[in-house]
Parts: structure tokens; sequence; C-alpha cells
């Protein structure tokens, strides 16, 4: 960092970060570039016209393309699940709110991502009744015990499902095929997901499938193009970090690069495990959560390219066919850590 | 500290203002292994406080005569006794329940709950205090497991105390029998009890800080 050209007029001083919004590059903050090498850091200097229900009511945007489709290939099954969710996570929001005596949270939207980003990582199958625990855990406990938004520990909505997934292994882990698949004429058959497939198997699926989503899976993870579109956007509008998904894309397709190069018969093939399970979903929705990863740039990498490490071992080595929400809670554990280590040092600070 | 409270205080500071588990945090281990189930809950809780009831009698009758500078180990010595004594006892006279609390009665000899009450209660006081303190405290351990144990069986296998109570349109939550459960069940317990001790809480709400 170069002090030389500190300007006369300090912008003003720094807003003390509230809640949830963290530090976000302004754009405004390039203007700067062109005559003064300092660069800003730290705290954020600047306002901006973000706030917590605009960032949230975009990423429930973004979050559309996976649930049309999602509806598209479950049908009544998503539709049951994704209201159920919801209006569970809608109403478990209100309860809290009242019983913490304070106003009602509803229209920042917050909950609402919450109970539908738990609705897409569900198995179709899954019970409406076991949904509507799990939406209600994540905002009671996941959520509001520990601290409220912007506290929270772990994803919400992560810690919902793995809840669920301790609690009713058997259902979590039994999935159909879309109804638009082949033996549409029935009213579901469970089938493994691709993962699964190859896990248990040695079956490598199509990827024309993996994109296009026509395979079993949770209800909005198996689309990868729907997640890419909605995912794109987020970046773009800088509502997530792009650093965090693709040093996870990244660092998942390194490592099980090398694991496939050793071996090409046992390991399925990078490709397959970029497009498959949750990945994508996670990469571009949980592990982006602004609470729950790290604030600096260099966390971010170091976020991304940890839960991609650890996703591949759990893929490859763990009893579970998939590793997403683990690696990412994993990781969310980790990010105050990490937010320490990758401190960016203070204006005159010299490093000990 | 040579205590001066009344003797009825004495009794009841254990069962919830000095709690062991809910105030003090002592006696985890057992407090999160055993209750998967009320009876196991129980069992572990009486047992507990067999121990703590008998080595206070001991200890506080031969405070005079145990050397300062080895008392710990004097005081592990004759919990030790105990905690064999009820450990033969459960084998000998219930099996079953020995068998499921595992290594876990052999283990209240390192429960600091134990060993805490004796360096800080017993060792100082009289018989009749320190009897009046441990059967508090063990009231109060037995409460929290029982508690506990009785939450973790309803939503973990849907019975209490091996009655099934809930019917077939319900699915166990296979985590509550499981140490997470344990964990979440405690926290929210102590959350609650904190929240109900809170002094400001009738106040106005304080700014979050």
């Amino acid at each position: 960092m170069t002090e030389e050209n500190i300007p006369q007029s300090q912008p003003e001083q720094p807003e003390k970060p509230k809640k949830t919004v963290k530090p976000k590059k302004d754009p405004r903050a390039k203007l700067y570039k062109p005559e003064t090498p300092l660069i800003l850091a730290s705290s954020p200097h600047f306002h901006t016209n973000n706030t917590v229900p605009r960032i949230m009511w975009n990423v429930i945007a973004a979050l559309l393309p996976a649930t049309v489709l999602g509806l598209v290939y479950f049908q009544w099954a998503a539709v049951g699940i994704i209201l159920t969710a919801v209006s569970s996570a809608l109403i478990a929001e209100m309860l809290v709110n009242k019983v913490k005596g304070e106003s009602f949270t509803i229209p920042d939207g917050s909950a609402l991502i919450t109970g539908l980003l738990l609705a897409l990582t569900l198995p179709p199958s899954f019970s409406l009744g076991g949904t509507a625990l799990g939406a209600v855990f994540a905002i009671a406990v996941g959520k509001h015990f520990l601290g409220g938004l912007g506290y929270n520990i772990f994803n919400p909505a992560l810690l919902g499902r793995a809840f669920l997934q301790a609690s009713f292994p058997v259902p979590m882990t039994t999935w159909t095929w879309p109804l638009t698949a082949r033996y549409a004429d029935v009213d579901g058959v469970t089938a493994a997901t691709p993962l699964g497939l190859f896990k248990f198997e040695g079956v490598t699926s199509e990827l024309s499938g993996l994109i296009t989503g026509n395979i079993s899976g949770s209800l909005g993870e198996t689309s990868a193009i729907a997640i890419l579109i909605g995912g794109i956007y987020l970046l773009i509008r800088k509502y997530a970090d792009w650093r965090i998904p693709l040093s996870f894309l990244l660092s998942t397709f390194l490592v099980s690069g090398v694991f496939w190069l050793t071996s090409p018969e046992s390991y399925p093939s990078p490709v397959f495990q970029l497009f498959s399970g949750g990945l994508m979903l996670g990469a571009f929705f949980m592990a982006t959560d602004m609470v729950t990863s790290p604030v600096t740039a260099r966390g971010a990498w170091i976020f991304g390219t940890c839960a991609g490490f650890i996703l591949v071992i759990i893929r490859l080595f763990g009893g579970l066919p998939e590793g997403v929400m683990y690696s990412i809670l994993l990781m969310n554990a980790f990010t105050p850590l990490i937010n320490r280590y990758t401190r960016p040092t203070f204006f005159g600070e010299i490093r000990a | 500290m040579s205590s001066t409270l009344s003797l009825k205080t004495e009794f009841i500071k254990g069962i919830w203002k000095e709690n062991p588990v809910m105030a003090s945090l002592l006696g985890l281990c057992p407090t999160l292994a055993v209750t998967n189930a009320a009876n196991n809950g129980l069992a572990m809780g009486l047992a507990t406080t067999f121990v703590l009831l008998s080595s206070s009698l001991m200890i506080s009758a031969l405070r005079n005569f145990i050397p300062h500078q080895v008392r710990i180990a004097g005081y592990i010595v004759i919990i030790a006794t105990f905690v064999t004594v009820a450990d033969r006892f459960l084998a000998a006279y219930f099996p079953t329940i020995s068998a499921s609390l595992g290594p876990y009665i052999p283990l209240i000899v390192v429960n600091c709950l134990i060993l805490g009450r004796q360096e800080a209660f017993s060792s100082r006081n009289g018989i009749g205090r320190s009897l009046l303190d441990s059967l508090g405290m063990g009231i109060g351990f037995i409460l929290v497991l029982v508690v506990l144990g009785i939450i973790r069986e309803i939503l973990g296998s849907g019975s209490i105390f091996g009655v099934a109570i809930l019917g077939d349109w319900f699915t166990p939550w296979m985590v509550m029998i499981l140490p997470p459960g344990a964990f979440l069940t405690l926290g929210i317990l102590i959350a609650l009890a904190n929240w109900y001790n809170d002094p400001s809480r009738s106040k106005e709400r304080r700014a979050a800080s």
C-alpha cells in the first residue's frame, strides 16, 4: 500500500458495518484509481445503496431458473416441498421475531432464501413434515440461536439440511427420476444420483443430462445450466464474491483431475465432478453466503480452494457419494479464523 | 468458605441456582453421553448421587485427618471406592442398565462434579451441611439428566422410559439419539435457563452489545 498521496479530505468516516453487509467494492472506488495509487481497504468508506433486502431479493431472483427447472422436472412433489419449506421458514422467522421482541424481518427476504435454498437441496420424494422440520431448524437454531442474521456461523439452509440428513438418513438419500425422464408413465421411480451411481456401481452418467438436469437428484441441483445462469447474474451484479465459486470449482476440478490422471478407471473425470451433485448450487449460492464466508479477497480464495479439496476427498474416499454440504459447513466453521489471518494491514501498521 | 447459608438454601441451591450442569457446566461427559434415553439418564443420575452422597459423608467426616498436601489423592481413593460399589451393584442387580451405560459408570470417578463438591464444600463443612449440599446437587443433576433423556427419547425414539407414546406416524429424528442431539438439546436448555435467569429480561431490552 502506498501512503504518499493521501487525499486531504478523507472519505467520510468509516461506517460501522451493520449486520450482514460485507464490505463491498464500491463501483465508485475505481474513480480514484487513475490519479491516486491509494488502495482503499478495510472499512467500507463509501455508502452503497445495497441493503439487506435488496441483496436478498436479487439472490431470490437468481435462484428462479433453478427453481423453475425443479418445478418442471419434479412437478407436484417440487411444489409441495418448496411451498412447505418456504412457508415454514417464514412462520419460524415470525415466531422467533416475536419471542425476541424484535421487528419483523420477513420483508428482508433472508428467511425466504433459507427456505427456498433448503427446498432446492432436498430429494423430491422427501416428506413434507420433514421439510417443515428442516426449515424450522434452519431458521430457529441455524440462524437465530446462533445470533441472527449477520451473526450466524453456518449457512442456515445447509445446517437445516445437515440436521435432516442426520435425522432421516434413508429418505434423505432416496432419489427419484424427474417425471420428464424415462419411465415417465409412472408416478416416480427411485434411482441413484449420478454421483451415487458412480460411487456404488461404477456407472458414469452422460454430461448432457448433468447440464440440462434431466437426472435424479435434489430438487434444484440437477441442472448445471440453470444454476449457472442465476449464479453468473449474482456475480455480475456483485452480490456474490466471484472468487469463491471460481476457486471452489477450480480446486474441485484440479484435485479431482489429479486423481483422474493417476487412474482414469477408478476415479470419475473432473468434468463429471464439476457438473454432478450439488456442487454448482453450493458453489454459487451457499458458499457465497455473505455472512458465513470470509470478508477478504485472499480469504475468499482460501475458502473456495479448501472447500473444493474437502469436497473431492469426501466424494472419492468418504462413505457418502456427495460432500458439498459438509465441505461448505466445515469451511464456514473456519471462516472466522480465515478472516483473522487474512486481515489487511492497517494504514501505517508494521507487521510483527 | 465456611458456609453461612441457611440449611434450606444449602439444599435448594443445587437444584436450580447452582445447578451442577446448567450453571456450573460440571459433569458434562455423562450428561451428554448417556442421556439418549430417560432410563439411562435416571440410572446415571442415581448412581452419581449415590457416589456424591457417600463420598461427601466420608470426606466431611475425615476432613480433619486428611493431610492437605495429598487431599486430592485421598478424595479420589474414597470416590473410587464408592464408584466401584455402584458399578458392581448395578452389574449384579440391573445388568441391562449396566450394559447400556457401559464405561460411563466407572467413569463417574472422574466426574468433576463429585471432586468439585468435595474440594469446595465437604472438606470445609460439617457432615450435615455436606450431605444436604450433595443431596441438592445430586437432585439437580438427576433432574437435568432425566429432562434431557426425556426430550431426546421422545424425539429420537418416540417413547418415554421405554414406553412408546408416539404412534407410527412419527418418524424418529435419529439425530436426537446421536451425540449432536445431546449437544443441541443441552445447549438449548442452558440458553433457555440463562434467558429465564437474565435479570435484565424484564427491563427494557438493552442495546445489542
